[in-house]
């Protein structure tokens, strides 16, 4: 597991792994009404950022507190931290005030990372719901690098409404431009829709790929996620190709205050990337 | 040279465990057809005499809500089945469909299906039974939507 | 008084006053002696300077939701089992500054804290809570990242262990392999005989510094009956337990019985007090709190103790993941006895029975567990 900091001023980290490293704000992009992505530099300007694609940080706002987001940037990024984030709580609405140039604390990257590695001529499905849609950013950046080394692409993207469909240019320019089946759907259409209208969950049904052959990356609320796999394993996606990315409360993100537990696992530290057939008994239950 | 749908009809995982009769016989109350973009298939209220078979394109199921215009309620493609109002009386679309793009699809006459199935019990079960898991997915499916799954929660 | 060789069997014989001795050793190289002394109806765990503050002849009377000190016919020192506090206070404190930080033109900077080690001595460790101790070793130590606020108070300590000579009424350590006799890390351990007459306490030596400490004071070696005397006195309290559990299978059981009606039948009792999580020697959930002095230029980070119950332990967008009594409850019992084996290799649970005493309605873990096994061959028997 490395830490994001690379350069120097290192020995604080290594001791107290609760100390966040500074950061500044370069900018704050609206995305929704309710939803932004910051833009991020080290304070320390030798700093070379570095993360797998699922990874998340905490980010810390002065005196306010800290949550944990998933970085949604491209990991070949050295220099820059994305985050986008739905203004939700205390610490998130402060998080939106705050200005370029402001420094804001980050911890991490923590947690494990969508499969990337063993996975060369794999159809990859990318099933997003909502703000689902950021942790797994970085994945498909990372697949669209490294093209020829898959067969199909698949994302499955599903939004409330047409407003808040995030990252609509990139969303755009992928479909138009490298060979990657783009299939938006929202809950709610709007007037001037002309795209798909129903849950992500027919789509999964009917997109081109083949199952034995799949690699089924998932995320967004737990029970989109949930009725999403039934259609994966209808089709005859293994669980141990499936992967889901899981949320719990989180305190420390170090492995030791007990928030993030879901089941046996800890989302900060065996998750939040966690592969279905290893959650398998406990996926799906009520209160768990 | 005339060709029989019963091919394409048996292809469609739908009708893939049809036994033979019955597929011969819905192969006979089937029609290609193609609808140009922007099309209105059917009206809420109209007779239901017909479902289809998407091949193609895009549709778009609709309500036409007072001083707002057409809402889509569900957009269905490739491979699925438009159309079960006229399973049961008072056999009247209680939506609008409309194409999205260019549509290609099989129409099925419900009149001669449903004047069938009356006689044929057997057919009568074995398409019904299928009409039944299709607007259980839907219903599951819309139930799912309204939960409003990506709103706010407070 | 020269010291004598050191016996060989290892053992030596201590008199209740060289405990005194011992404490006051320990006080001279720098030590703060942590031991148990009475306060507020209960044997607790602070600071003591004289053998005088230990609760001699006193003992305790435990039940499921019942903790009574009562006066023993003698005058043995540590004549008791275990009370509300464990030594989590003192390696894991309830209340920790973990770093301060100050604003200035929309920049910040952080102060780190600086990691005491505080030199403590801790003097009547159970078997049951050595292994409490490595367990939470375990957690904050051996994970993806170390706590540094833990390791640096877990580094100067030094361990006098108490063997027990009698069993609590709550007590199952037999059954979970974690006493009555500490067999190791420890510096020194302690076996009191109090029989007929005689009133000693057996020693023995775990560590070097143990050893050097107990050399200086000494007069007596251990034979082999003063021996034999404490290994019957510790075997006796083996047959006395209290409670038992079994513990064969018992994560896969508990695994198979999520949706068990026990955990409604408990939910019924259960008060969500969190008691339970705050009394046992292992539990380790804390959480963060960050606040800002009024002009709103200086905050802080402190960590806090925690608990699975606590209302919003599990909040997240939406709502809490555990909201119900039932589900919180468990979580914990799940967590303690199935979870913790595939986290960190062994059970959470050490057998000393603090949840059952300390739970206002005496919820007992051992029932529960029995009665989820139970459930099973009962279901078995109707097919």
């Amino acid at each position: 597991m490395g830490a994001i900091i690379e350069a120097d001023n290192t020995e604080r980290t290594m001791t107290d792994p609760t100390i966040p490293e500074l950061f500044r704000i370069g900018r704050l992009k609206r995305e929704t009404e309710d939803t932004f992505t910051l833009e991020l530099s080290p304070a320390e300007e030798t700093t070379r950022i570095s993360f797998l694609p699922g990874q998340f940080n905490m980010l810390y706002v002065f005196g306010v507190g800290e949550v944990p987001i998933s970085i949604s940037s491209d990991p070949a990024e050295t220099s820059r931290l994305e985050h986008t984030t739905r203004r939700v709580g205390v610490v998130t609405r402060a998080m939106g005030l705050l200005k370029p140039g402001d420094t804001i604390g980050i911890r991490g990257p923590y947690g494990s990372h969508w499969p990337l590695g063993e996975e060369d001529g794999r159809d990859f499905v990318v099933v997003a719901g909502g703000i689902g849609l950021a942790p797994l950013r970085p994945v498909l950046y990372h697949l669209m690098a490294q093209r020829e080394k898959y067969r199909n692409i698949v994302l499955l993207y599903g939004a409330r409404t047409p407003e808040e469909i995030l990252y609509k240019r990139e969303l755009e320019r992928w479909r138009g431009k490298f060979d990657l089946e783009v299939q938006v759907t929202v809950d709610r259409g709007a007037s001037g829709w002309r795209g798909n209208v129903g849950v992500v969950t027919p789509l999964v049904a009917r997109a081109p790929f083949n199952p034995s052959n799949t690699v089924a990356l998932l995320c967004g609320p737990e029970i989109m996620m949930r009725f999403a796999v039934m259609e994966l394993q209808k089709r005859g996606v293994p669980a141990e190709r499936t992967y889901l990315s899981m949320e719990r409360n989180m305190k420390c993100a170090l492995g030791y205050c007990g928030h993030c537990q879901y089941g046996p696992t800890f989302v900060c530290k065996d998750g939040p990337v966690l592969r279905l057939d290893r959650i398998a008994s406990i996926f799906g239950k009520a209160e768990i | 040279m005339i060709q029989t749908l019963e091919p394409v009809i048996k292809s469609n995982p739908f009708f893939a465990d049809l036994p033979a009769k019955h597929l011969k016989f819905i192969a006979g109350c089937a029609k290609n057809v193609q609808f140009p973009e922007r099309h209105v298939i059917f009206h809420e209220g109209d007779p239901a005499n017909e479902f289809y078979f998407i091949r193609e394109g895009l549709v778009s199921v609709e309500l036409v809500v007072p001083n707002h215009g057409p809402a889509t309620v569900q957009t269905l493609a490739k491979g699925e089945i438009l159309g079960w109002s006229w399973v049961s009386p008072p056999y009247r679309w209680h939506f609008d469909a409309r194409t999205v793009q260019r549509t290609r699809a099989l129409v099925f006459d419900a009149k001669c299906v449903r004047k069938k199935c009356e006689e044929d019990h057997e057919l009568g079960y074995e398409l019904l039974s299928r009409f039944v898991s299709v607007i259980s997915a839907r219903l599951a499916a819309t139930r799912l939507q309204l939960m409003d799954l990506y709103g706010r929660h407070n | 008084m020269t010291p004598k060789a050191a016996p060989r069997n290892g053992y030596v014989v201590l008199t209740p006053p060289q405990i005194g001795v011992l404490i006051q050793a320990l006080i001279r190289r720098g030590y703060e002696v942590i031991g148990p002394t009475i306060r507020d109806g209960a044997i607790i765990y602070d600071r003591v300077t004289s053998v005088e503050e230990l609760p001699k002849g006193w003992t305790d009377e435990q039940q499921g939701g019942k903790y009574k000190l009562k006066h023993r016919a003698d005058e043995a020192l540590f004549g008791y089992t275990v009370g509300p506090h464990s030594w989590k206070k003192f390696l894991f404190p309830a209340f920790a500054r973990l770093w301060k930080a100050q604003r200035a033109n929309g920049h910040f900077q952080i102060l780190p804290e600086e990691q005491k080690s505080p030199k403590v001595a801790f003097l009547g460790v159970r078997a049951c809570e050595l292994h409490a101790i490595g367990i939470q070793d375990k957690v904050f130590l051996e994970g993806p990242f170390a706590d540094s606020h833990y390791k640096s108070r877990r580094k100067d300590i030094f361990v006098v262990a108490v063997n027990c000579t009698q069993a609590g009424g709550t007590c199952f350590c037999d059954s979970m392999g974690t006493g009555p006799k500490a067999t190791s890390g420890y510096d020194l351990s302690l076996t009191e005989v109090v029989k007929d007459s005689q009133h000693f306490l057996l020693a023995h030596a775990g560590t070097k510094a143990g050893a050097k400490i107990v050399a200086e004071f000494f007069t007596e070696a251990a034979g082999e009956e003063e021996v034999a005397a404490a290994n019957g006195l510790i075997e006796e309290a083996t047959r006395h337990m209290g409670r038992s559990l079994d513990t064969n299978g018992l994560k896969e059981v508990l695994y198979r019985n999520t949706e068990n009606p026990r955990w409604d039948a408990v939910a019924n009792r259960c008060l969500s007090c969190a008691n339970c999580t705050s009394v046992c020697p292992t539990c380790f959930c804390s959480t963060v709190e960050d606040v800002t002095d009024l002009t709103g230029q200086e905050a802080e980070r402190r960590r806090k103790w925690d608990s699975c119950f606590a209302t919003d332990f599990s909040y997240i967008y939406g709502g809490s993941v555990r909201a119900t009594p039932r589900s919180k409850y468990r979580q914990w019992m799940m967590h303690k006895l199935a979870y913790w084996i595939d986290q960190f290799g062994t059970s959470g649970c050490v057998g000393c029975g603090r949840c059952i005493t300390w739970c206002p309605v005496g919820i007992d873990i051992t029932e529960e567990a029995r009665v989820i096994r139970e459930s099973e061959s009962s279901v078995s028997n109707l097919a």
